[in-house]
């Protein structure tokens, strides 16, 4: 399991990057992006996906 | 490319007339309706008019003659406002949160010091956001103005927050030397709050309503007072918004008053479909400008206001009316090459400014004993458009005005309260008609407008509306011409010779601000 970021409604703003508890999050290409390998969607860590509840756009979402 | 503001329209133009008596004046008096906000050296403690007086943002005086420039270097932020939507942008926009192009702090050091070297009235460096600059840790905040401070000394560090982070990070701000912070406060009641605020992130969660306003205004109260206990000036930023928070801004103004802010500036809510924010689609209006002044004038005896906020981009470049930032997007300079700032330049134009400012003091109150002698001290005041374009002159064509500048005179002197953006890109209005319409309906509320020149056409229209175009003041001092016209007003007024404009009212344009100089 893990999060994806909807780079079409993405800002650019970078905040789920800080948040990640996991350093998931990069940036490639002119946009934000999630390594599913790295994702843990914060279980065990957080009550809530970090990237998700930081995100002014709501684009971060279930893979 | 020319300077901010051309130098020779300072240098030389208009020496003013010397008072025929320039005794100094007792700075105690404390005269005027304004004591507190004439933002002299003679209200104000010195070691803080030593730090505010060439800041533009922090001194209504310094705004006549000094720039800044904004670095968007923190896009994120940690809190949603229902009067922000980070999602649009348009690079004639004028917003708090909007912004073209986001910066590396590697990018801004270069940019501030590409700026710095053509515009001798750079004395602020700014971050703004786009986001928070004190969200996803402030990284790119501190390590920005972290070099800053090793390249250029002498440039005055300052950062706006929502104050949500502010508690831990004061120890750093302190640490940068960062002297001026702004904390936008919009209000001291939880209850207002879930109004304005639908979410915050804190400690890894997000909260919403009541819960979100609480937490966010514990912050910001702790933060201010934390900030203010160290000697940190702070200014605070309201939105008003109406029938949300209009009423509630006497309390917030007591409120950072009473923890040390140094300034409280109350600012019309920017609200339009088009932005696609919250009130923007839910037709929340924003104030008409007697509205707003009269939040602003019930302020007055409180947390000193300021009323110069042009709500400027977080990429903004210049003096406060006008925004250069297309002069210098990272492809220009880029473009640039080697880039030597030795800082001569600015040290030349502020031993300059010292020595315009020099008198002034006098020749003011000199008008201002004059007027009360002629005209007594019960006359009602007047408002006064004046096109400008800095050293507090008048020296600006009426045609080329892309904002007035708002003039409250009366016998307690006059002083700044406003200003108002004429400006017509992005609007769809081209013929002149409309321009003039526009220009009309943003300065109603005014009895005259001062301009360095005007056409006949223009004027035969002011004159129509009951507004006097004046041209006889070209290139002298706003303040004293406008004590000057006042004396001859309330003369013609106690003959019937002009009507009183008291009770109108004029439009404050939201749209976009492209004032840039020919």
């Amino acid at each position: 399991m893990a999060y994806k970021i909807k780079s079409a409604e993405c800002t650019v703003c970078g905040a789920c990057e800080a948040e990640c508890p996991n350093i998931a999050i990069g940036f490639k290409k002119g946009t934000y992006v999630i390594d599913p390998a790295k994702c843990s969607e914060c279980e065990g860590q957080f009550d809530s996906p970090q990237c998700a509840s930081v995100c002014p756009a709501d684009c971060c979402v279930p893979a | 490319m020319g300077n901010v503001i051309a130098l020779d329209s300072i240098l030389g133009l208009g020496e003013l007339k010397a008072p025929a008596e320039s005794t100094p004046v007792e700075a105690s008096g404390c005269t005027t309706s304004s004591c507190g906000s004439s933002d002299g050296p003679a209200d104000m403690d010195p070691a803080v008019w030593e730090k505010v007086k060439n800041h533009p943002c922090y001194s209504e005086e310094a705004h006549h003659y000094f720039a800044r420039m904004h670095v968007a270097v923190a896009p994120a932020c940690n809190i949603q406002c229902n009067y922000c939507n980070r999602k649009y942008d348009c690079s004639n926009e004028s917003r708090p949160g909007v912004v073209s192009e986001k910066l590396t702090p590697d990018q801004a050091i270069r940019k501030i010091l590409a700026v710095a070297q053509e515009i001798p009235q750079l004395s602020v460096i700014g971050i703004a956001g786009p986001g928070d600059s004190l969200a996803a840790g402030a990284k790119n905040t501190f390590a920005t103005f972290e070099h800053l401070q090793k390249k250029a000394p002498d440039l005055k560090l300052c950062l706006s927050t929502n104050g949500l982070a502010l508690p831990e990070t004061v120890e750093r701000i302190a640490q940068y030397n960062i002297d001026h912070v702004t904390i936008t406060i919009n209000m001291v009641d939880p209850e207002v709050g879930q109004h304005i605020y639908p979410w915050i992130f804190y400690k890894h969660k997000r909260w919403t309503g009541l819960d979100a306003a609480k937490i966010l205004h514990e912050q910001q109260m702790l933060g201010l007072e934390m900030l203010t206990a160290r000697g940190i000036l702070v200014k605070v930023n309201s939105v008003m918004i109406p029938g949300i928070n209009d009423a509630h801004l006497l309390d917030v103004n007591k409120a950072v008053k009473s923890r040390g802010a140094f300034l409280h500036n109350i600012m019309p809510l920017i609200s339009d479909p088009a932005h696609g924010t919250h009130f923007g689609l839910t037709g929340q209006r924003g104030p008409s400008a007697q509205e707003l002044k009269v939040v602003q004038d019930a302020c007055e005896g409180g947390a000193k206001l300021m009323r110069h906020c042009r709500q400027c981009r977080a990429d903004a470049v210049g003096l406060l009316g006008e925004d250069r930032g297309e002069e210098f997007t990272a492809d220009k300079v880029e473009a640039m090459g080697e880039i030597h700032d030795d800082g001569d330049a600015r040290r030349t134009y502020r031993e300059h400014v010292e020595s315009e400012r020099a008198g002034r003091h006098a020749s003011k109150e000199a008008a201002k004993a004059e007027v009360q002698e002629t005209v007594g001290t019960q006359a009602d005041p007047i408002l006064i458009a004046v096109a400008t374009k800095g050293g507090e002159r008048i020296n600006e064509h009426f045609g080329h005005a892309k904002e007035f500048q708002i003039y409250e005179v009366g016998p307690k002197g006059a002083k700044f309260v406003g200003h108002r953006r004429v400006d017509q890109y992005c609007e769809g209005g081209t013929g002149d008609g409309e321009t003039l319409d526009t220009v009309l309906s943003a300065i109603n509320d005014c009895a005259a407008v001062f301009v360095a020149k005007i056409g006949g056409c223009p004027s035969k229209s002011l004159e129509a509306a009951g507004i006097e175009p004046v041209d006889r003041f070209a290139f002298e001092y706003i303040e004293e011409s406008a004590l000057s016209y006042f004396k001859d007003y309330a003369e013609r007024l106690g003959r019937g010779a002009v009507r009183s404009r008291a009770g109108q009212d004029a439009v404050i344009r939201t749209g976009a601000l492209t004032a840039r100089r020919a």
